[in-house]
């Protein structure tokens, strides 16, 4: 595979370079330390990622955090397969943050597959050629004449081995070898990539052990309950804290100034007690005068009308993408399509509410238990707002119930340290409320188009243009997580084509939801497609393969995660023409029964998936989902990766059959699961997956799984009715 | 004055007010963390617990409501057959992905074969519904369910009853 290889070369040639906050991202590990010195029993650490004990129990680190991607057995699986390991004899144990050893830990953007591929695997090989030069040593063989397999370095022609116990302390005398030269594994000879491998953690689960954030305990620890204003942006005046500090439980409460930056820290009140329930009762008798200013006549209503006039107006603040010539597609055309879609703000609400234990010691410095999918960035975060240097903020990465992307945001790491700065020597462990949750989260936010389409009398799609409503939060640090390419696709296949946007002024926190930008623009646009595909008199999938019809891979690119593999049809194909035979596509349907199609290439994965919709009694049914995937050559766990697909699907349906936020007087409406409905058993589809395999180095799957569910379900609905969903989630009274 | 409840088999006193929450003093009185805090309002099942072998949701169950109720977390399931069992399922199946809310799942699936040995497909899903999974595997936690109910060690458990 020559393009995996110089995949490889480039992604260790770009240095790693990390800044505070956010999604900081590098695409090379450090080069691998080796830890300091080997301990007194025949034990030999290899570098920061391997160690092993005389009794050949290896034990790896897994650096990244675990939200339930089922990254903490997937990295190691990496690293154990090149060091020819027997996965019998590993055992895992979570990294605390350290940039310096490990390198990026982040939990987002399906990024972590990319980014390891091959660093994780040149760990576990530098590891193996060790094992190699230090048997070679023992024996005064050239190590080239030896080999290795589960656990063992063997030398052929005698027949004799020795274990990796055996060899270690060796081994850590070894001189660490260039990683980039290290020669790595056929695939063909993978042992464990590729095996179906359960959650390291699993066993662990199932009785109730103690291993999420949530679940930290220490000696002397107190709880903390915070009370901020409902209204984002509001300031706090004064609170009655005499009131609170005399019920029952309750240590103490006092009143946390913001730092201006709501990713950071807000005002509030903060309530202490031996028991976190006791602080949230005790919170109940808070009474807060907040100055609320400008922002409390917000609505998500307001925003609606506003976005609708624009629409309606056409001006649009900016252009981001201009081919060709849209007015005179359009002034030619002999059919054109104009329809405004929109979606609503959206909450994470990952099951573990959001929480963060922090001890400040005596001489200041902070440590923290996180639950952060982004803990380095939580770790600069909070040393800078604290004044410290990261070093002095020392944080364990603890697993977590669900990400989702909220976690990318630790303004709740921010608040448990400005709480326990206040209380040196006390461990201090901050919950929220589910409704804390669902009101003080980084939405994904709302965007409204307009889409106009002109066809030409062979129903040819000829112009295509875009009015895109979004947000804008003034200040600083705040960004757009669902902001919109000039790529965006059918940009560049089409030959005339306009992608403008206007920004909304708002103060609603926004952030990456699970698929970020690509879990609302795959409903748009290819529910726009399959409009254009109707008026045409095909259907979508047939239209998109005319859309890219004798186009190109396009060229690589460099990305967030160093070389990024550049658009290409040819994968397109390959989902769409997989998923339509999976599903029967074409084929008879029981009365009242419609299949929908949809598409989306999203962090780097391609998807195609179909659905089967029923209505009746004013119910929608999923009846069915057929999913074609191809996020590359190799599939490294796939117990894991269906898990990914299959909740992604549910995730989407959930969405699109349910889910807003909407925002009155300046604050969030829903409050709590009941107004908030996450999908539950009952809705589960029968979901069929295949993975097509592809010449391209392996992409993750946290994410792109997503995206085209959404528009095959309104798609299917669309079939089925007639009626064209255009606003989300679907009400179920425009289809009859 | 604490308050008494019969917790895995054992009394254990609880020095914190009536109307605590099971949850609350479980996780945080007791230091008895598997029981998990999802909703806070009965909403999404991650709290669920025995009462007397009914799912219960721990987190609107108040202590001085017990009375004389047996209470079986998460920590005691494996110490029955059928509990043994639903968690190998779990883990054969590879069901979780983040993991928080299967013990509330786990526990409201034991209860349910405790009750119906034999549930069909729409009875594991009523059942099953109080449970919010937000990973959404309920491919999986309902093929395990399916998967031990078949395996008979239900219905052996009810006849030693």
């Amino acid at each position: 595979m020559p393009e995996a290889i110089a995949l490889s070369r480039r992604t260790l040639l770009k240095a790693s370079v990390l800044s505070g906050g956010g999604l900081a991202l590098s695409a090379a590990i450090p080069m691998v330390a080796r830890a300091a010195a080997v301990t007194g029993e025949a034990q030999g650490t290899l570098n920061a990622f391997v160690t092993i004990a005389a009794d050949n129990t290896i034990t790896i680190v897994g650096k990244n955090p675990e939200i339930g991607q089922g990254i903490k057995t997937m990295l190691p699986m990496l690293i154990a397969d090149e060091m020819d390991a027997d996965w019998d004899q590993v055992k895992i144990v979570q990294g605390d943050t350290d940039a310096a050893k490990y390198g990026p830990q982040l939990a987002g953007g399906s990024f972590a597959t990319p980014m390891n591929w091959f660093p994780m695997r040149q760990v576990g090989a530098g590891a193996r050629q060790m094992l190699l030069a230090a048997a070679s040593r023992r024996w005064g063989i050239d190590s080239a004449k030896l080999t290795t397999k589960l656990g063992k370095v063997i030398d052929p022609a005698s027949g004799r081995s020795l274990t990796y116990g055996e060899l270690a302390s060796d081994a850590a005398t070894v001189a660490v070898p260039d990683l980039s030269k290290v020669p790595l594994k056929n695939p063909k000879d993978f042992h464990i990539i590729g095996r179906a491998i359960g959650g390291i953690d699993s066993p662990k689960i199932v009785k109730g052990e103690p291993i999420f954030g949530v679940d930290t305990q220490l000696p002397g620890m107190v709880y903390a309950a915070f009370e901020r204003s409902p209204v984002f942006g509001a300031k706090l005046v004064s609170a009655n804290l005499d009131a609170v500090k005399s019920q029952p439980g309750v240590i103490d409460a006092f009143i946390v100034k913001g730092n201006g930056n709501a990713e950071q820290l807000v005002d509030g009140v903060a309530v202490i007690a031996k028991n976190w329930w006791l602080a949230d009762q005790a919170r109940q008798k808070l009474e807060i005068e907040w100055d609320n200013g400008e922002w409390a006549s917000h609505s998500t209503k307001g925003y609606d009308a506003t976005a609708r006039q624009l629409m309606a107006d056409g001006k649009p603040q900016e252009t981001l993408a201009s081919h060709g010539d849209v007015d005179a597609a359009f002034a030619s055309a002999a059919k054109v399509l104009d329809a405004e879609y929109s979606y609503p703000f959206l909450a994470h609400v990952p099951m573990e509410p959001m929480n963060c234990t922090a001890l400040c010691h005596e001489d200041g410095a902070m440590e923290m238990w996180a639950p952060s999918q982004t803990p380095q960035g939580g770790q600069t975060g909070v040393a800078q707002m604290l004044g410290l240097t990261p070093d002095k903020v020392k944080v364990h990465i603890t697993r977590m119930g669900g990400g989702f992307g909220r976690r990318l945001t630790n303004d709740y790491m921010h608040q448990v340290a400005a709480i326990a700065k206040q209380m040196p020597g006390k461990p201090v462990q901050l919950i929220w409320s589910r409704e804390d949750d669902v009101r003080s989260d980084f939405y994904r936010p709302a965007g409204w188009h307009r889409l106009r389409a002109a066809l030409d009398e062979k129903g040819k799609l000829i112009g295509y243009d875009d009015h895109f409503i979004t947000f804008d939060i003034p200040g600083p640090g705040a960004y757009n997580p669902a902001a919109m390419s000039k790529d965006e696709f059918p940009a560049k296949f089409v030959p005339n084509l306009h992608y403008a946007q206007t920004k909304l002024q708002t103060r609603v926190p926004m952030g990456a939801l699970r698929a970020p930008t690509s879990n609302a623009m795959a409903f748009v646009m290819q529910s726009f497609l399959d409009e254009v595909a109707q008026a045409s008199g095909k259907d979508l999938p047939t239209l998109l393969l005319e859309i890219v019809d004798g186009a190109e891979k396009e060229p690589d690119s460099m990305g967030f995660t160093g070389p990024q593999p550049g658009f290409n049809p040819g994968r397109l194909r390959a989902v769409t023409k997989k998923a339509l035979e999976m599903s029967g596509w074409g084929k008879t349907m029981p009365a009242g029964h419609a299949l929908g199609f949809g598409y989306y290439y999203s962090h780097m994965g391609y998807f195609a998936e179909v659905v089967e919709a029923s209505l009746e009694g004013g119910r929608i049914t999923v009846h069915n989902v057929w999913a074609a995937g191809d996020v590359g050559s190799q599939i490294i766990n796939p117990h894991g990766a269906l898990n990914q697909v299959q909740g992604s699907i549910i995730d989407g349906i959930g969405q699109a059959l349910a889910l807003a936020i909407e925002i009155e007087g300046g604050a969030v409406k829903q409050s709590n699961f009941h107004d908030y409905p996450i999908p539950r058993m009952p809705v589960t589809p029968k979901i069929e997956v295949e993975f097509v395999k592809s010449d391209n180095s392996p992409t993750g799957l946290g994410e792109p799984a997503l995206p085209p569910v959404i528009p095959a379900l309104t798609n299917a609905l669309a079939a089925l009715t007639g009626k064209r969903i255009r606003s989300l989630p679907i009400d179920v009274k425009q289809l009859v | 004055m604490a308050v008494k409840v019969k917790i895995n088999g054992e009394v254990r006193e609880i020095d914190a007010p009536e109307d605590m929450p099971l949850l609350w003093a479980l996780r945080q009185e007791l230091g008895m963390v598997g029981t998990k805090f999802g909703c806070g309002k009965a909403l999404c099942g991650a709290c669920t617990v025995h009462v007397d072998g009914v799912a219960t949701r721990s987190c609107s169950t108040p202590i001085g409501s017990i009375g004389e109720g047996e209470v079986t977390t998460i920590e005691a399931l494996g110490q029955t057959d059928l509990g043994r069992a639903l968690q190998e399922a779990w883990l054969e199946e590879d069901v979780m992905q983040c993991g928080y809310c299967q013990a509330g799942q786990l526990m409201s699936a034991t209860a349910l074969l405790l009750r119906n040995p034999e549930p069909s497909a729409r009875q594991i899903d009523a059942a099953m519904s109080g449970n919010i999974c937000r990973c959404a595997c309920y491919t999986r936690i309902k093929s395990a369910i399916t998967q031990v109910a078949e395996s008979g060690v239900a219905k052996k458990g009810k006849a030693n009853a």
